[in-house]
């Protein structure tokens, strides 16, 4: 599944990043890393872009650039 | 006297700039959304026999990405000369501020940690083992709130006894190995060896071409790996943050976002979000017009009332007659008449839009207008800078560099001038309230507001429209990628806000008018004064004007004052009078009944009010902008461009008024 189809107040867990993504450097650097917790917060009058919460910052991304973020519901 | 050099790193909304001006008095603007500083600014502070030089670097997410601040701030960290780097983290999201402390102790040798927003985390139920923090950092770990002044000596005395430090070896996993190999053919004191192979490995070519200069890379490297060496390095440097603050951060109550949340979701939702972002304009322009009547008058009277005595002054020193006239007609009044018309609003307008900034409202505008941004083909930043164009179209052209690619900051540029700054509110109001609201209205000032918040309505139309256009034109091309972060609300210190947006805002943007105004002045009163065949040049400007004054559903004086108000929107209305009444100098308009008297004895309908109001939003940018749009775009094409959007707009809208609409 896909950052971008997670619905509002959903817990996701960051499984990769598309490599070839030209957005992959920033998007590590705002702390969108494979492992890490990823929680829909809000979204914005036309539901896009969407912000997510990350490692205690909230941070909006747009569908197209949130659809390189491959994700999961958490197991246990 | 001892000097240390002090290097002031940090993630962006830290705070960093709020500690620089606490500790150095130079008190740049700071605002609560990312990429305010851009470029590296200096400033000092003496404590204890020790004179500190600090070096505020552009806020930067960590040091191995690309973009334009990131590159600044990494460049700055390698390369300057400094004795001490100190990173400022966010004591309420430490994980984020210890990955760019981290990378800094794998770059330079003598690192202090800085913990700010204290107080904040302490609200918010979130506690910080510092000791152990700074035994596993093995560096010095200072805590601030830099909003309450509490910890800045502390701070300053842990720059001042910090030691060198051994590099930080970060264990790379696979990547190891070929580290290592590539360290050994490294030669250098100076920098970190490991350092240099990381971006031999990441195949970084800027880094390996700065060394290579340097002659510390002395070979190529033919380096292939089967790993995203880029993942491996982000991902070990983030288990290393991980170890180091287990059991470092410990939290009370897990929901302490909450409450913002709520008030978020009221902000940016799909029926609430936009109607609350242009009642909040709306409110701002209200507040601005209802306080800055009455000073203003005040102000005029003054100034006004001091003309004779300067007269008297510049007579009693024997100067000619007609330096004297210059002097006090030309230069004097149009100062005055700048100074009072303007100072007013802005002294109102930018404490609120200070405000707003520093509460962290303005990165919620730009999430909610993203959307027709990405339509447009542009970036949802833009919405910043259109804000600050509010206040000033150059501090919007400039704070355009917030804005990625070069394209979309272009584009912001380029559109800038769509929103009317502060200079123009004056001239709009009373133009507004002479022909659209009349004189004794009981809700004259709320209607008022509510037609200037419709004309900035019809500018963001237009920004969407022209961006749109050049996205298919001139700069094709498709949206970048656009994130923003969305700071918590942070209550600023109100008296410092208002303090500190009067000192730099307010002061900064008055001066640069009082600057072109004396020049103005001159060029006014000469064109007034001297005469050909017995007619001020004045007349023949006028009768040359007049035929596409018409046209438009203006005259030739309209488009004359228009022209000459191209160094300061302020003095536009001073010169349509001046024409008007035949008169040599500027005219006092202390009452808006007789402007509206003037107006109309000369022709003014509510058609002429539209089209001037049209015409006068958007002709050109003023002298100032377009100077900063050069330096900011570096090309006289885009320069020019910058010119004839906005003026072919405005001429098509006065067109159409005037021929279809009416």
């Amino acid at each position: 599944m896909k950052l971008n189809q997670i619905n509002l107040d959903d817990v996701v867990t960051i499984l990769s990043v598309d490599k070839d993504a030209s957005i992959k450097r920033r998007l590590f650097d705002l702390g969108f890393i494979p492992g890490e917790e990823v929680k829909c917060v809000l979204m914005s009058p036309a539901h896009n872009p969407v912000a997510y919460e990350i490692n205690g910052s909230v941070i909006a991304l747009r569908g197209v650039d949130a659809h390189h973020i491959e994700v999961a519901y958490e197991r246990n | 006297m001892r000097e240390i050099k002090v290097a002031l790193v940090g993630t962006p909304n830290v705070g960093k700039s709020t500690i620089y001006n606490a500790l150095t008095h130079n008190h740049e603007h700071t605002g609560n959304w990312s990429g305010k500083t851009v470029g590296v600014s200096k400033g000092e502070c003496e404590y204890l026999d020790t004179l500190y030089h600090f070096y505020d670097l552009p806020g930067t997410y960590s040091l191995i990405s690309k973009s334009r601040e990131e590159v600044v701030a990494t460049d700055f960290i390698v390369f300057a000369e400094f004795d001490v780097a100190v990173v400022v983290c966010d004591a309420t999201s430490l994980n984020k501020g210890i990955g760019l402390v981290l990378q800094t102790k794998e770059i330079c040798k003598n690192v202090v940690v800085c913990i700010n927003l204290i107080d904040e985390a302490e609200k918010k139920g979130i506690h910080i083992n510092y000791s152990l923090l700074e035994e596993r950092l093995g560096c010095k770990v200072a805590l601030v709130s830099a909003k309450n002044k509490k910890g800045l000596d502390e701070l300053l005395m842990a720059i001042k006894t910090s030691k060198e430090q051994a590099y930080l070896d970060v264990d790379y996993g696979v990547l190891n190995e070929t580290i290592r190999d590539i360290t050994k053919t490294i030669q250098t004191s100076k920098y970190n060896p490991k350092w240099i192979a990381l971006k031999i490995l990441e195949n970084n070519a800027y880094y390996i071409q700065q060394f290579k200069e340097l002659g510390i890379i002395q070979k190529e490297y033919e380096v292939s790996l089967d790993y995203d060496v880029h993942l491996e390095v982000v991902l070990h440097m983030s288990k290393r943050v991980k170890d180091i603050l287990k059991d470092v951060v410990t939290y009370d109550n897990v929901h302490y976002n909450d409450k913002m949340r709520k008030i978020d979701k009221i902000l940016t939702s799909k029926i609430w979000g936009i109607p609350i972002m242009l009642l909040l304009l709306f409110l701002c322009f209200y507040l601005t017009i209802v306080g800055a009547n009455y000073p203003s008058d005040l102000l005029f009277s003054f100034f006004s009332s001091l003309e004779k005595y300067i007269m008297m002054g510049l007579e009693a020193i024997h100067l000619p007659n007609i330096l004297v006239d210059l002097l006090v007609n030309g230069v004097y009044k149009t100062l005055y008449w700048v100074v009072s018309v303007m100072l007013p609003p802005m002294l109102i307008f930018f404490p609120i839009f200070s405000f707003l900034e520093d509460l962290g409202v303005l990165p919620r505008i730009a999430f909610n207008m993203d959307h027709t941004f990405s339509k447009c083909k542009a970036c949802g930043k833009q919405a910043l800078t259109m804000c600050m164009g509010i206040g000033c179209n150059a501090v919007g052209v400039t704070g355009a560099r917030i804005i990625d690619s070069k394209r979309e900051r272009l584009i912001a540029i380029l559109t800038n001038v769509f929103m009317p700054c502060n200079g123009k509110f004056p001239s709009l109001i009373a133009i507004i309230t002479c022909f659209f609201v009349g004189f004794h209205h009981t809700w004259g000032s709320l209607l008022c507001a509510l037609i200037l918040t419709g004309f900035i309505l019809l500018g963001i139309i237009l920004t969407f429209l022209v961006s749109f256009v050049l996205s298919k034109t001139i700069l094709k091309g498709e949206p970048s990628s656009f994130t923003i972060e969305l700071p918590p609300y942070r209550m600023p210190k109100i008296l410092d806000t208002i303090f500190y947006s009067i000192k730099n805002r307010a002061i900064f943007v008055l001066g640069r008018a009082v600057k072109v105004a004396i020049p103005a002045g001159v060029l006014i009163w000469v064109i007034a004064n001297v005469y050909i065949h017995g007619l001020p040049i004045l007349n023949y400007l006028i009768n040359a004007l007049n035929p596409v004054g018409f046209l438009l559903g203006l005259d030739g004086v309209i488009l004359l004052a228009l022209l000459l108000g191209f160094p300061a929107n302020e003095i536009v209305i001073p010169i349509l009078l001046m024409c008007y009444l035949n008169s040599s100098t500027l005219i006092d308009m202390d009452n808006l009944n007789i402007l509206k008297d003037i107006l109309v004895s000369n022709g003014w309908t509510i058609k002429t009010a539209i089209c001037f109001i049209l015409l006068f939003m958007y002709r050109f940018p003023c002298s100032t902008t377009l100077l900063t749009i050069h330096k900011e775009t570096g090309s006289k094409f885009y320069t020019l461009l910058s010119v004839l959007i906005p003026l072919s707009m405005g001429i098509i809208l006065c067109l159409l008024v005037n021929y279809i609409f009416l």
